[in-house]
């Protein structure tokens, strides 16, 4: 393999704002000699240093572990200390973005308010919730099989990548996003810890909570430290009804309608289950003038038309047999 | 001489629902590419990615079992649907690295006669013509080049997230943050590939019922992005994704305050549409968005 160093000659397309001064932000343009060893922070670092002292960035350790330096390349959320440049440069080529975590976030330059971030944070009681003996007579032991059920969740590293990723969040205010919904899995998941259903009725409440998910996986792709944020959302709606937390709602009779109608057809039945989950009425209100568009088109089979698996006995069979949750 | 490519079809759930143009169009490319499809009749659905939300063990349990089906007829699972794409290989790859969650599944999977080895690979009909045919030879059968239009990719979360999983699923490597697959292959159909930001986001369609205005939000936000990209339409590989494009641009446009109805093919569209299949076989009547561009083409 050639470890020697090369030299590329790279345009980088900088957001620049000062929210004291600027009414709106504009882009600057710096062409650079990148380096192969370089990451994303010395190219900050050497815009700032080498180009105009007063531009502005978040960064503290350099080792992947404060979460300051999270910022944006092309759209890609990446930790500047952590991200190669030569990465960069084979996935996007000599021309490439830099930008804020959130654009309408942005106090200066690469600096946002993450506000938002921690006001979600605050609200899943992100600590210990426990009765703690002062004078215990012996040691208050996790064992090793207790501490794994975190699945790493501890090691979130509060950077935001995730959480500014999260098409969900840029689009509704009230929504947690997927860090804070690692926190409360994280203490969720203490085996000392006694707030789970007062965690659990924060995220499971509509608009805010977990259900509001798009399922797009934008957080496990963007997460610095492999912490896999969608798992935990997973485990989370899943807690939701071991806990008996659920609410008879649209969005957890749409998750329960999925195993009644794999019960009786094996498939999917689509329109009984937006029947199911919205109700007669509502679902006629919202839904009708569409519907009605779609059944003109052959887009939607009537209930005697069903398809149905072949072998459904065997589907009914381990239904009966592989069922783990209630509603 | 190269064997026939054959593969064990999961149809899903929208198929033979919401999306019957979907099932027409696989069937006619397949014939005009030579590749047998063999239907997974006994398949159920995969839930979706909701039904794990509930219960995560069933769900595991019932994918395996549409595994199994793929696994005894000795064949690569191919599918048809972003998502029924996800669940079914992250199952494979859950079970494949847990053998104590693996003997769990089995021991269910045993009551009804059968087991799960892990020994069919899992991929989308997109990856497998590009994988196993080559664009090369698709661009070779090309009848009708569509060289007039701008089309714009729109490539689907549950096909590119996670890439860790998607990309142990097939051999073509697909970068999340920026997707060639599907650029190429309306290339290769001699279509001119429209860049915009939002080919690689998510359409809400998940959403669609407990967050409506996020999804539509995201659904408009797309498709404005690919008008104003200048495309003369879309195309992409999931049927879901499609559902919410080409039926739903009413509530979003209003979501994003400006019209956003434009035509969305499946992938198995364009293509067939490539290799002179008539419409009737690519089933354009089902469309809701008018694909008014048909007598252009033939």
């Amino acid at each position: 393999m050639d470890n020697s160093i090369t030299t590329q000659a790279v345009t980088f397309d900088v957001f620049r704002f000062n929210s004291e001064t600027d009414y709106l932000p504009y882009y600057k343009k710096y062409t650079l000699e990148v380096t192969s060893e370089e990451v994303v922070l010395d190219i900050l670092n050497r815009i700032k240093w080498e180009h105009d002292g007063s531009f502005s960035y978040r960064r503290s350790c350099r080792h992947g572990i404060c979460g300051a330096c999270a910022i944006k390349v092309n759209g890609k959320g990446v930790l500047a200390c952590k991200e190669r440049m030569s990465d960069l440069i084979e996935l996007f080529g000599t021309s490439m973005s830099i930008e804020p975590l959130s654009e309408k976030r942005a106090i200066k330059d690469m600096i946002v308010d993450k506000a938002d971030f921690w006001d979600s944070h605050e609200k899943v009681k992100p600590y210990l919730v426990a009765q703690i003996d002062e004078s215990p007579e012996s040691e208050n032991l996790v064992s090793v099989e207790e501490h794994e059920a975190l699945l790493e969740a501890d090691l979130c590293i509060q950077c935001g990548l995730c959480h500014y990723s999260c098409p969900s969040v840029e689009i509704n205010d009230d929504y947690f996003g997927p860090a804070a919904f690692v926190a409360a899995y994280r203490f969720n998941a203490d085996v000392r810890d006694s707030a789970t259903v007062d965690r659990l009725e924060q995220i499971n409440a509509p608009a805010q909570g977990v259900w509001d998910c798009v399922k797009c996986f934008e957080c496990q792709e963007v997460c610095p430290k492999d912490i896999n944020p969608i798992e935990k959302i997973t485990k989370l709606h899943n807690m939701v009804f071991s806990e008996f937390v659920a609410l008879d709602n649209v969005a957890t009779r749409h998750a329960v309608g999925f195993a009644s109608s794999i019960r009786k057809h094996g498939m999917l039945d689509e329109g009984e289950l937006v029947r199911y989950s919205e109700g007669t009425i509502p679902m006629i209100l919202k839904h009708g003038v569409v519907g009605l568009k779609m059944l003109k088109k052959g887009k939607v089979v009537p209930p005697w038309k069903m398809p149905k698996s072949d072998k459904l006995d065997e589907i009914q069979a381990l239904v009966r047999s592989s069922s783990t949750a209630e509603f | 001489m190269q064997d026939k490519l054959t593969y064990a079809l999961f149809t899903g759930c929208t198929a033979k629902q919401s999306t019957p143009e979907q099932l027409k169009s696989t069937y006619a490319v397949a014939s005009k590419l030579g590749i047998e499809l063999i239907e997974l009749s006994e398949a159920s659905c995969c839930g979706a990615s909701h039904l794990q939300d509930y219960d995560d063990f069933l769900s595991l349990v019932l994918n395996a079992r549409n595994i199994c089906y793929a696994e005894s007829r000795g064949l690569t699972m191919v599918t048809i649907c972003n998502t029924c794409q996800l669940n079914t290989a992250m199952t494979k790859q859950r079970l494949d690295s847990d053998e104590k969650l693996k003997a769990r599944v089995n021991e269910k999977l045993a009551e009804v006669g059968l087991e799960y080895k892990g020994s069919s690979q899992i991929t989308h009909f997109l990856y497998a013509i590009i994988d196993d045919f080559g664009l090369d030879k698709i661009a070779s059968m090309v009848k009708t080049p569509l060289s007039q239009f701008n089309i714009a990719p729109f490539y689907g979360c549950h096909n590119i997230r996670p890439s860790e999983l998607q990309n142990s699923s097939h051999r073509t490597k697909e970068n999340p943050y920026k997707p060639t697959s599907l650029d190429e292959l309306i290339v290769a159909c001699g279509g001119v590939n429209v860049d915009y930001e939002q080919k690689n986001k998510c359409c809400g369609f998940h959403a669609e019922l407990q967050a409506p205005h996020t999804a539509a939000v995201l659904t408009g936000n797309a498709m404005a992005g690919a008008i104003d990209a200048n495309a003369d339409w879309m195309v992409t590989p999931c049927p879901l994704c499609h559902l919410k494009l080409d039926t739903q641009y009413g509530h979003a446009g209003e979501a994003v305050g400006r019209e956003v109805k434009m035509p969305v093919l499946h992938m198995q569209q364009m293509v067939g549409l490539a290799l002179g299949c008539t419409p009737q076989e690519l089933g354009f009547e089902h469309h809701l968005s008018e694909v008014d561009f048909i007598d252009a083409v033939n």
